[in-house]
């Protein structure tokens, strides 16, 4: 490794160095995430003005999908698909996951890269390929796969039900395969990594906790992931070939089709054992990233270790048995859907467990409020709010009125998109220094968190209120009925809050370019962590370390830490104690027996 | 209201814009370690603020509370509803309780254990008691939502009453269609390869079946005649010969069909009795929907009688309830003369899917039985 020559193609294309790929992914990652919020900013218009004609509209969309300004219900429900997708895929699948295991992994463990750093590369360039086959599925002539991202079938599956089903699903398919292969060969280098290349010391139980929330949701997306896969290639399969496997007893564009036999439900079970899982690939590391944040911060450990890395098993465990809560109203058996109530409200214990070991971890700290720091209390904050609402829908009685309605698209942003990408935000605050070696701007990351958090409550939170009065999501206008026309006003206020939260990102965007070039040279240790990265040169160095590999001696957690009199802490004058530094006799280490 | 809300938004506009100016300065003047470091000034603006906005995000949630709460699970016009709004109620005040006694707990901290005025952490590791008290209580308070969600599903879907009057909704792009059983309350069969411009719903009576086939017989001659008139850039005859095979495949399978069925009824489809636009049904009696999909899925989404049901090609799926309240009567209790209880679909199934919906009309049993008594049997119309 070191010594071999460098040039511009193997560094910073084809690198196989882990720091490298890790900025690789967030950059996409983030290139993604404008996108997908851009398109939501659009459709966001449409339902605050229903019918009316912005020149923003006709300006991104042309004259075939926004006619004289106005939008068209196929690309409503294009934008609405592809939102979902990029949001739920691309940046929190990929761009969090990608980044942070990327990044961490390898530091905090102490290896010098990546089990198979050709495989890492693959995994990016393929995430790559994808995003570029995303993008492209938008130019096609019929438009962009329109059928939810949850793509279900029939709807997805004939091209005669609606235009995005055409070329723009064929795409659809084909990039989420790609991403597929991304996210497999990523997970099983993350799980190799994390089980072999430890270093001397570094025994399970010291693990930071992010460490055991990525290698979980490895796990995770190793084993749901090529469910998802055979769910798309069946449905290539009865698109292109002529199978059954999804389709029965239709009748459409005024012909009786000839398939018999197959049914929509097999689809929905396979995604969703996709599917849930997925939504815990999403959350396991924002939980694990607000988990250092939040105890570094606090100058605390991370209050009950064990419970947390239990509960993060726990619920790694229990999203594989209850993916039949999205299919409660499609006709399954009562008596199964009792048991996905029961299984899926189990997860509510785990998940509480961990909300209050982080608020006992803030309890008697001393609380450092770095731009990080915050974006996990917020990320603390929404993880409460978004998950006392699942409680309401994991029940499979109260979720019939509420199948499908604007509470179920409150509380999944909430819980889900808004906790880890408030997380991610924290992340990319906390470790920016060790990706770039200088620091980001706290004061534009102050204004950049006030404005994310206010607004995003503002969108997110006033959804459950229309949901509660029974309007329907992925609807292009409620104006065809008179039963919700009283509350208009939320869609509008939803619509101003989302504009100013939009707005408020390019803050982040410009303090994230702006930094990688002019921002101040990193520290070597800026926030006082225990974690193994800080003992590594600022500048960059294949194998990260440039001597030995470091030695652990303890967990990574010992901040405040008193010496043995009490009279100062453990190591004088300074509260916090790297886990390289070696245990005292008679010391206890982590938690203790 | 609008005009309050887009000041707002202008107001926090204009804020953000100052305080980007402000930190430019600052951060101009400003070098070095406070670029990283927070400071006590600092420390002490940002514990107030989150206090601010912990205070501002509930009373917005009053606020909303305020403004919609009238308009939030509307007046129940079913009898199960009764127990859906209990239930909701019961665990809306255990969320509400939960989320709002951890976010006192989360301002309280971040105020009291902020930098500058709790300089010191206390080393803390975990606390098996604590920890035991917050794993067991969610776990006993979750056991309680769990068996009464439970029993209420288990009543709400599986205690069917045996005199319920038999609807089947019928869902296809984009409009539904009611048929009622009829007199001998039985649907009659259907089938999706009987479908044709004069039996939408592709019900199956004895009749049916030789019409279907002779439709067939016409299509297959049609298209054999239009193999003669190929003509470059129109429909090829491969084509034409592919279409012809699917007829005729669709044609063998209703013949299939009439064999295997040599024994069955099919004339209990003839007093079904078939409706759009509007569908009526009497208060105070069970009626069991019997919930089918021409084309893609659909989901029938009855939002006063707390009733969803997906519609899924292929699959017959059901949903009953008890209608408690008239239309009539909801007009007044709303106070709104152009009240209706609305039929929509809830599961995307294409461009005009907001555009879904049926009327539907409780009524008693009189107005009820008056009103189906003017509706055309399936055998008349059929025959008309």
């Amino acid at each position: 490794m070191a010594g071999h020559k460098e040039t511009f193609i193997t560094k910073y294309l084809f690198s196989y160095d882990h720091k490298m790929i890790s900025r690789q992914f967030l950059l996409t990652g983030t290139t993604m995430a404008f996108i997908g919020m851009a398109m939501s900013l659009l459709f966001r218009l449409q339902l605050a003005f229903p019918g009316e004609s912005f020149a923003v509209l006709n300006f991104f969309l042309g004259d075939k999908w926004a006619p004289g300004g106005v939008l068209d219900p196929n690309m409503y429900l294009a934008l609405v698909t592809i939102h979902g997708t990029i949001m739920v895929f691309f940046l929190l699948t990929a761009g969090l996951s990608g980044t942070f295991a990327n990044l961490l992994i390898p530091l905090q463990i102490g290896a010098r890269d990546m089990a198979s750093g050709m495989m890492n590369m693959l995994s990016y360039w393929f995430f790559f390929l994808s995003s570029v086959v995303m993008i492209a599925s938008l130019y096609v002539e019929s438009g962009p796969a329109s059928a939810g991202w949850t793509i279900y079938p029939p709807l997805s599956a004939l091209p005669q039900a609606m235009p995005g089903s055409g070329t723009g699903m064929t795409l659809w398919l084909v990039s989420m395969s790609f991403f597929i292969v991304s996210s497999l060969l990523g997970g099983i280098n993350y799980i190799v990594t994390v089980i072999n290349l430890r270093t001397k010391g570094m025994n399970m139980l010291r693990l930071p906790l992010s460490i055991w929330a990525l290698f979980v949701t490895a796990i995770l997306g190793v084993l749901s992931f090529p469910v998802l896969f055979a769910a798309v290639l069946l449905l290539i399969f009865d698109r292109t070939f002529g199978t059954s496997f999804y389709l029965s007893d239709i009748y459409i564009a005024g012909e009786a089709l000839d398939h018999t036999g197959g049914s929509p439900l097999l689809f929905q079970h396979l995604f969703w054992f996709l599917g849930h899982p997925e939504v815990y690939i999403i959350i396991l590391p924002a939980l694990g990233i607000s988990s250092e944040v939040i105890s570094t911060n606090s100058r605390k450990p991370i209050f009950g270790y064990r419970a947390m890395v239990g509960s993060i098993l726990a619920i790694g465990f229990l999203s594989f048995i209850v993916w039949g809560h999205h299919m409660f109203v499609t006709g399954m058996n009562p008596f199964v859907g009792a048991v996905f109530t029961f299984t899926t409200l189990l997860i509510a214990i785990p998940s509480a467990v961990k909300a209050f070991n982080y608020l006992s971890t803030l309890w008697k700290g001393s609380i450092r409020y770095t731009p990080a720091m915050m974006f996990s209390i917020g990320m603390v904050s929404t993880f409460i709010t978004g998950g006392v609402t699942g409680i309401i829908l994991a029940d499979a009685a109260l979720d019939i009125n509420l199948h499908d309605t604007y509470f179920v698209v409150a509380h999944f942003h909430i819980v889900m998109g808004l906790s880890a990408v408030m997380a991610m935000f924290a992340g990319v605050y906390h470790w920016f220094p060790k990706m770039w070696g200088r620091m980001l701007n706290k004061k534009l990351g102050y204004v950049h968190f006030w404005l994310t958090f206010i607004t995003a409550y503002g969108v997110f939170f006033p959804q459950h209120f229309q949901g509660l009065a029974g309007v329907p999501r992925r609807y292009y206008a409620n104006t065809e009925f008179p039963l919700f026309d009283g509350l208009s006003d939320i869609s509008y206020m939803v619509t101003m809050f989302a504009m100013v939260g939009g707005l408020a990102q390019f803050i982040f965007l410009f303090n994230l370019i702006y930094s990688m070039f002019n921002g101040p040279k990193a520290p070597q240790n800026p926030w006082g962590s225990n974690t193994l990265e800080w003992t590594t040169p600022v500048e960059h160095v294949h194998g990260n370390w440039p001597g030995e590999l470091p030695v652990v001696h303890r967990w990574a957690y010992d901040y405040s830490k008193p010496s043995k009199d009490g009279t100062d802490y453990r190591i004088p004058g300074q509260d916090f104690v790297p886990q390289t530094v070696p245990l005292e006799e008679g010391e206890i280490d982590g938690e203790g027996h | 209201m609008t005009a309050l809300l887009f000041s707002l938004v202008i107001i926090v506009g204009i804020v953000s814009i100052v305080q980007m100016l402000r930190v430019f300065d600052l951060s101009n003047a400003l070098k070095g370690t406070d670029e990283i470091q927070v400071n006590d000034q600092e420390t002490n603006n940002i514990r107030w603020a989150f206090v601010v906005f912990f205070l501002g995000f509930f009373a917005f949630f009053i606020y909303l509370v305020a403004s919609y709460g009238d308009q939030l699970l509307p007046q129940s016009a079913s009898l199960h509803g009764l127990e859906y709004d209990w239930l909701m109620d019961l665990n809306m005040i255990i969320i509400i309780t939960a989320a709002g006694l951890t976010h006192i707990l989360l301002m309280v901290f971040i105020f009291k254990y902020a930098k500058n005025v709790s300089p010191k952490a206390t080393f803390v590791t975990h606390n098996n008691r604590l920890e035991l008290i917050w794993t067991t209580t969610p776990a006993v308070v979750l056991t309680i939502i769990v068996i009464y969600g439970i029993s209420a599903w288990n009543s709400m879907l599986m205690d069917k009453p045996e005199d319920s009057i038999n609807i089947e909704l019928y869902a296809r792009q984009f409009d539904w269609t009611a048929r009622y059983a009829g007199e001998d309350n039985q649907l009659g069969k259907a089938n999706f390869r009987m479908i044709s411009t004069t039996n939408a719903l592709g019900v199956i009576n004895s009749s049916s079946i030789d019409d279907r086939l002779n439709e067939y017989d016409d299509k297959i001659f049609e298209l054999e005649a239009s193999r003669e008139k190929v003509f470059p850039g129109g429909v090829s005859d491969d084509e034409i010969l592919d279409n012809i095979i699917l007829v005729k495949k669709n044609r063998a399978a209703v013949l299939q069909y009439e064999e295997q069925s040599k024994n069955e009824n099919f004339d209990i489809a003839n007093d079904d009795i078939i409706t759009k636009v509007e569908f009526h049904i009497p208060v105070n009696k069970s009626v069991n929907f019997s919930i089918r999909s021409q084309d893609v899925l659909h989901s029938a989404y009855m939002p006063h009688f707390r009733a969803q049901m997906n519609a899924v090609p292929g699959v017959i799926t059901h949903f009953y309830f008890t209608p408690i309240i008239t239309t009539k009567e909801m007009k007044k209790i709303t106070g709104n003369p152009d009240f209706d209880y609305l039929l929509l679909c809830n599961k995307i199934c294409g461009a005009a899917h907001y555009n879904m919906q049926m009327n539907i009309i409780v009524e008693t049993e009189e107005e009820y039985n008056k009103w189906l008594a003017e509706q055309p049997k399936f055998n008349v119309a059929q025959a008309q």
